[in-house]
């Protein structure tokens, strides 16, 4: 199967597509990588025999072996450690962090280590690992379940950040990440794990197996990391968002009958700048939508980044949808969350601008 | 709630009162030393326990003090590595060299010639000796203060030394601070200036040779100091659970800048003591004992090709300089801590055991040291020729972008040009790379 550019709304069907989750698509790409590539180790805690909290690496264990899916001490700084020591011997690691919340303890490694390691030995050592992480919230998580340090790893030079929001990317995305030579954190939204969420939580959640990104091909392809995937195209203004607001800004939009053209960036760190600049030229407005708090957040970035490169062009001010500037809240997830009322009255004042 | 203790002194408080303790060095600037509190043992009484016996079995050792060479200068006990006079003077010559190109070094840095330096002095054995002891392509990752490693294993001078001046020569393009050393070629992993990070990435590259059925080992060496560091037990509990064939050095060379090991825990237990609780072997070593370094680092190395597992070894030393160029230990250590140490002076002992048993003397080891440093400058005006740190001879403005990613995203092509715009700008008539 070729690379998906899937920038067109219609699903990709073919004979060997079937619909997937998100858990079921990673699960595969991780598959299809441990049979592709012997130097792929999945590691982490509860990853093994159990198969992940998350069920992401059942049945990887059994079918792979010990010495290639195995769980491991609770210590990230041990996991990302180790795995640098593993990629600097030749193998291709694949650790687990168990939730995004939990990776402070191997930030040392990650950024001082793995992001550096290629520079600082002019390319004689490389850490060409893949960190997965479910991240996000949605989920009554409370404060360390629920977070979204992209932009923490978006400000190391030397880090890619990659986020998917279908299963058709997650699997894709996945194996091109793990097929990157660079040290690459992938974060897997947790709350679509299973199902797209639409930000109305008194409504029930649409299972995958009704999307069109759920038509997941057989086996191996790639989707380029640095690529933005245009999931709705429209003139009225541009949305920038990634992971599961992807899917909240869609609903927003259509509830609203807005034509907006909304980019999923699904890759923070490169930047598809270029497709980017062609939307927000096109519509002159733009929103950026992220679940993460907003003081120096990725849409920070987006927005200094689109002001510098579109200003001419810019009808209304850039706007940005975000976390509030807490610690996540358990009770009051839904007036925290960037949900609709909130994503509907900035495209309500982006408009009116 | 409980009551409290019975006839406290004041309502509400205990008997006594709690007090907080720092620790503090035995001797201060000006201080008089007598080191009779450190317990020198006898060379050769230290037993050896099979390589391949229960971890638990070294417990004794972790307590001890490894030593071969006696007052006699002769090599003692059944750590005696039995090594023939050649080898004995190789390492020597390395010991040698290594003294010879850090008094060049730190000259040059006090001459400008680079930012920064860290001399080894005192420390030798505990690289030379002990990659001597390893396989050439069993992989080490040092920290900043085994450039020993490097000679012993004949890397290049000149290619160190450009490093150091950060020049055109550079192999890692003036990335690095001076003496932060990478060479894939001869197994010595890049240097990081982040305390202990390497540990765990030993044992990852262990696993990583187990995983697919290798013979090659890893070692790593962190300063007593850094095992204070989270990634320090990191390494060790991995190290055990997958019982990665890693040897984990431990030169606890007394001092951690102006801290003393206290702060590290070195009051209440040795170093070596911690390789028990995590069920890995341990050994603690005279690290100015080169004999007794390379019997430990063998058996060590030993024991983990075998499958036996990883093993801690302590190298109980002395870092008998300052920390770095950047350093003045007459701040805060007495002088007199250098002369008074009771395990000597590491190339001493060597040189002298050799004498003793009839296979050198003091005129060759004068020639040698001679001819040591006549190389190191000869290195040296060969480096310069790739000029010094800041006179201009440095790698072009874009190679600052390159190998921070495999390939330059567009954000740093946009950069780039922008270094090489600012260059043109200041240097309008151009200027030689």
């Amino acid at each position: 199967m070729s690379v998906q550019e899937a920038s067109s709304r219609d699903p990709v069907v073919t004979e060997d597509t079937r619909r997937l989750n998100m858990i079921e698509a990673i699960n595969e790409a991780l598959d299809i990588m441990l049979a592709r590539d012997p130097g792929v180790v999945i590691m982490g805690e509860d990853v093994g025999y159990f198969g992940g909290v998350f069920r992401a690496t059942a049945g990887l264990q059994e079918k792979h072996g010990k010495t290639r899916v195995f769980d491991t001490p609770i210590s990230e700084c041990g996991i990302i450690g180790v795995a640098v020591g593993m990629g600097a011997y030749g193998l291709r690691p694949v650790p687990e962090i168990q939730f995004a919340d939990y990776i402070y303890p191997g930030l040392d490694q990650l950024i001082s280590e793995a992001a550096r390691l290629r520079y600082r030995s002019a390319g004689e050592y490389i850490a060409p690992m893949t960190v997965r992480s479910p991240f996000g919230g949605g989920i009554f998580g409370g404060q360390t379940h629920s977070q979204s340090p992209e932009a923490i790893f978006a400000h190391v030079a030397g880090l890619k950040t990659v986020i998917p929001s279908t299963p058709h990317d997650a699997k894709g995305l996945l194996i091109a990440a793990i097929e990157d030579n660079d040290p690459v954190i992938f974060f897997e939204p947790k709350r679509i794990y299973n199902g797209p969420f639409s930000g109305y939580y008194d409504k029930p959640v649409e299972p995958w197996k009704k999307h069109r990104d759920s038509q997941v091909p057989e086996g191996y392809y790639k989707i380029p990391l640095g690529k933005a995937r245009i999931v709705q195209e429209g003139e009225a203004m541009t949305v920038l968002t990634y992971g599961t607001m992807v899917h909240v800004a869609e609903a927003v939009c259509a509830a609203k009958g807005v034509d907006a053209e909304i980019l999923d960036l699904r890759t923070l760190v490169p930047l598809d700048i270029q497709a980017i600049e062609k939307s927000v030229r096109k519509t002159g407005r733009c929103l950026i939508v992220h679940e993460a708090t907003r003081t120096a957040g990725f849409g920070a970035e987006l927005s200094a980044l689109v002001t510098e490169r579109c200003f001419y062009h810019l009808e209304a001010p850039v706007d940005r949808v975000t976390g509030f500037d807490t610690p996540y809240p358990h009770s009051l997830e839904w007036a925290y969350f960037p949900g609709p009322v909130r994503i509907g009255e900035a495209i309500d004042k982006l408009l009116k601008d | 709630m409980a009551d409290r203790p019975e006839g406290t002194a004041q309502e509400g408080r205990n008997k006594p009162v709690l007090s907080l303790h720092v620790p503090e060095p035995t001797y201060r600037p000006g201080d008089a030393v007598d080191f009779s509190h450190i317990a020198v043992t006898q060379a050769g009484a230290q037993p050896r326990p099979d390589e391949a016996c229960h971890a638990s079995e070294t417990a004794p050792l972790t307590l001890d003090l490894v030593r071969v060479l006696g007052d006699d200068d002769l090599a003692h006990g059944p750590w005696d590595p039995k090594l023939d006079a050649d080898t004995l003077r190789q390492m020597l010559h390395h010991f040698a060299m290594v003294r010879a190109f850090d008094a060049r070094m730190y000259r040059g840095q006090r001459q400008g010639k680079t930012s920064f330096y860290m001399k080894c002095t005192g420390e030798e054995a505990t690289s030379i000796s002990a990659a001597m002891a390893l396989a050439s392509d069993d992989m080490v990752f040092p920290s900043y203060r085994q450039q020993g490693i490097l000679i012993a294993r004949g890397y290049s001078l000149v290619e160190m030394i450009n490093q150091i001046y950060s020049n055109r020569g550079d192999k890692l393009k003036g990335r690095q601070l001076p003496i932060m050393y990478s060479s894939r070629e001869h197994s010595f992993f890049s240097i990081s200036g982040n305390l202990a990070t390497q540990t765990p990435q030993a044992v990852g590259w262990a696993m990583a040779s187990a995983i697919k059925g290798d013979s090659r080992i890893a070692a790593t060496w962190v300063g007593e100091g850094s095992t204070a560091e989270g990634d320090f037990h990191s390494a060790c509990t991995f190290a055990a659970v997958y019982n990665a064939p890693v040897i984990l050095n431990v030169v606890n060379n007394q001092w951690a800048i102006s801290s003393f090991s206290g702060f590290a825990g070195a009051e209440r237990t040795t170093f070596a003591a911690r390789a028990v609780g995590y069920g890995i072997a341990g050994i603690r070593v005279d690290g100015n004992d080169p004999l007794a370094v390379y019997a430990a680092e063998r058996w060590a190395a030993n024991r983990a090709r075998a499958n036996g597992g990883p093993t801690l070894i302590e190298h109980f030393t002395y870092r008998a300089e300052g920390h770095s160029t950047s350093d003045d230990p007459s701040q805060y250590r007495s002088a007199q801590e250098t002369e008074e140490w009771p395990l000597g002076d590491p190339v001493n002992r060597l040189k002298k055991h050799l004498i003793a048993l009839g296979e050198w003397d003091e005129d060759r080891h004068a020639a040698m040291d001679l001819a040591c440093a006549e190389e190191v400058k000869a290195a040296t005006k060969d480096a310069e020729k790739n000029g010094i740190l800041g006179h201009g001879l440095h790698h072009p403005f874009a190679t600052m972008f390159e190998d921070v990613f495999e390939e330059l995203p567009w954000h740093l092509v946009e950069q780039s040009k922008q270094a090489i715009h600012e260059r043109e700008v200041k240097f309008p008539e151009g200027r030689p790379q």
